[in-house]
């Protein structure tokens, strides 16, 4: 029914996540890797005969972390968005399988902000708002610890206002 | 009237005692049964005289029936329930005393089955919940057992219905015995057909036969040329699967029927030996889903699930029936139900308002079966090539196979592709071997998911998902035109999407 010469798409969302996303990724990365090696290395140390192969995985780890933690947080950087309005939260995620949420604010159960250790470290939050459904959640990582808990504190507010209608 | 029944209703009841008659007796039954064969099992082995064994077997039978006797005796004495104004109270438990308690406007279903015994004896077990299964032991209690009449007064006293006959009842649905012939055709009867020869080896084996049965059906199929063997094995299989299923259906399924009740509640009623009846509050419907596996669609049969909040999903067996309104039946009656389920003059499942998608939607389908049967074939093609001729061989054949099962099958699923509104309800129909069109009320959307991989972004496609809260929680248009799509969602939530479309559409 609408064959019009520009058809309608959807657009994506307005903002970027902080810019400490990057760093706060990349460390998660290179801890992650630097993990395994330390395992792959230990049990090196105690045996012998197997210190060649375990150390040459440890290394092949390290060879294929360095340039992953580089450019990869750039890549998330680049793919993730998010969004509030007055009426819905609407997120964007992935490139090779890009995954749009929109989640109307009459419908949203919890909101909640999360931070583990290293995103306290980098004063990073992440938002998560939830339905009635539990394929629903939409998630919101990299936010300033600032930012996110004021967002929590306003959709708590928003969603107080509008008639319930959760399920 | 009114009064009268909150004054009665207000007292503490106990279950019916005959419960603990009912136990004792199965238990009579049950250990008799069992200690008989285990007897004569032993005497047969050992060379023992029958009746020596049985002077051992009968003291240990009386204390195990004596133990379920005191037991369900106790549990009786200990167990008491109250339906007040505002609530319904269980107390119960021997040693650890448990107290649940549910507000009355929460409950939304009450379930009441009866297996031949309480049948026999007039009475039921009946499952009261408040449609979530978050929790089961906090959101539901289960009275074992009452009297007929009080599982009666209780489903209709906690469903909001007076106490009045049920010549308001509208029947939506009653079982057609034709509809038997659809059974065999369920996967229950492949599942019977290798259960029910597993099950005969096994009672071979108990017998000591096994070996004996084994080389008499080894040596009869070795007499056979290969082909009529492999025919045999199937044929036999196949109709001890369609048997099987014949019986499943008819245990399962007699005495069907699907009424609206009148304060707006779903009931199923259905069972031979056991009976059930299953009722579904309308403000737990969301929608309804219509079932086609690939025999029954080529025979123009389809059944019915609801989509409902609360409702057990992932459960097998029993529970899985939980949320099917009408087994497997003429497609047409099918839809026609459907619509008298969610109230619509019109089906929304009707086949013919589906709008079909475009030919890139077919030619994606179309790669991914060419690539499940090329890929292989190509890697055993070039190990062929360097190891041995065999491999080639299965390589040819396997590509020739999957090509000739996975192209059709892939223009099928193109074809089973759809999507429309249909009053209150989004309608999306998709799958092959299982073809499933879901009607979900457009007010139970909370929420879309839009997902794109690189290959649809290409063909300018977009998977559409709407969130809800019942059933299996997301149900998906897939390999819609993402325009079309996007101008899909906007219509079935107005006020929603709209704003993060880029051009605006006009409101």
């Amino acid at each position: 029914m609408t064959t019009q010469a520009t058809p309608i798409r959807l657009r994506p969302p307005g903002n970027r996540v902080d810019q400490r996303a990057i760093p706060w990724w990349r460390w998660q990365l290179v801890l992650t890797a630097a993990t395994l090696a330390v395992l792959l290395v230990v049990p090196g140390i105690f045996i012998p005969p197997a210190r060649f192969w375990l150390v040459l995985a440890a290394i092949v780890v390290v060879v294929i972390a360095v340039p992953l933690a580089v450019l990869l947080p750039l890549w998330w950087y680049r793919v993730h968005r998010w969004e509030v309005t007055g009426t819905a939260v609407y997120t964007r995620t992935g490139y090779f399988f890009q995954e749009s949420r929109i989640a109307p604010m009459s419908r949203i159960q919890t909101v909640d902000t999360e931070r583990g250790p290293l995103e306290q470290r980098f004063g990073l939050a992440t938002l998560i708002i939830t339905t009635a459904s539990s394929a629903g959640a939409v998630t919101v990582k990299g936010l300033d610890g600032e930012v996110a808990a004021e967002l929590a504190h306003r959709l708590a507010d928003i969603t107080k206002l509008i008639p319930q209608d959760a399920t | 009237m009114t009064a009268v029944l909150t004054r009665t209703s207000d007292q503490w009841r106990r279950l019916d005692w005959r419960t603990i008659a009912i136990t004792t007796a199965t238990l009579v039954g049950f250990t008799g049964v069992s200690g008989f064969s285990l007897a004569s099992v032993v005497s047969w082995i050992f060379g023992w005289s029958l009746a020596s064994v049985l002077a051992w077997l009968v003291p240990g039978v009386v204390l195990i029936v004596a133990a379920g006797f005191v037991g369900d005796w106790l549990r009786w004495t200990r167990t008491r329930y109250r339906l007040s104004a505002d609530r319904l109270e269980m107390h119960t438990g021997v040693f650890v005393r448990k107290q649940r308690s549910l507000p009355r406007d929460r409950i939304r279903s009450v379930d009441i089955s009866a297996g031949i015994m309480l049948r026999l004896c007039g009475m039921a077990k009946v499952e009261i919940g408040t449609g979530e299964h978050v929790d089961k032991d906090k959101t539901s209690l289960e009275l074992d057992a009452v009297s007929r009449a009080e599982a009666d007064r209780l489903r209709r006293e906690l469903l909001g219905q007076g106490p009045a006959g049920e010549s308001d009842d509208q029947v939506l649905a009653e079982l057609d015995r034709r509809w038997v012939w659809y059974a065999p055709l369920s996967v229950e009867a492949f599942v019977l057909g290798s259960g029910a020869f597993g099950g005969l080896l096994s009672v071979a084996e108990l017998f000591g036969f096994e070996a004996d049965v084994l080389t008499w059906t080894y040596n009869f199929l070795d007499s056979m040329p290969l082909a009529v063997a492999i025919l045999i094995v199937v044929v036999v299989g196949g109709v001890v699967g369609a048997v099987g299923a014949l019986l499943l259906f008819v245990t399962t399924w007699w005495d069907y029927r699907l009424d609206r009740e009148s304060a707006g509640t779903l009931r199923v009623r259905r069972g031979l030996m056991t009976t059930h009846s299953v009722s579904l509050t309308e403000e737990r419907l969301r929608g309804v889903q219509v079932v086609e596996t690939l025999g029954h669609r080529l025979l123009g049969a389809a059944k019915v699930d609801a989509v409902a909040t609360g409702l057990a999903e992932e459960e097998h067996g029993e529970e899985s029936d939980h949320k099917t309104l009408l087994p497997n039946a003429p497609a047409e009656l099918a839809h026609q139900v459907a619509a008298s389920v969610v109230n619509a003059a019109t089906s929304p499942t009707d086949p013919s308002i589906l709008c079909g998608h475009v030919t890139a939607a077919r030619n994606r389908r179309l790669t991914w079966a060419t690539m499940i049967a090329l890929v292989p074939a190509t890697v055993l093609a070039v190990l062929g090539l360097l190891l041995t001729d065999v491999l080639l061989h299965i390589a040819w054949s396997w590509a020739l196979v999957a090509l000739g099962i996975g192209l059709p099958a892939a223009v099928d699923a193109y074809r089973n592709l759809g999507h429309a509104i249909s009053g209150r309800y989004l309608v999306s129909r998709h799958g092959g071997l299982w073809r499933k069109t879901v009607a979900l009320q457009r007010d139970g959307v909370i929420g879309w998911t839009i997902s794109q991989s690189v290959f649809q972004r290409r063909k300018g496609l977009v998977t559409l998902t709407a969130t809800t809260s019942a059933g299996r929680k997301r149900y998906s248009v897939y390999d819609v035109e993402e325009h079309k799509g996007l101008a899909f969602a906007d219509t079935c939530v107005p006020g929603l999407i709209a704003q993060f479309l880029d051009p605006q559409p006009p409101s």
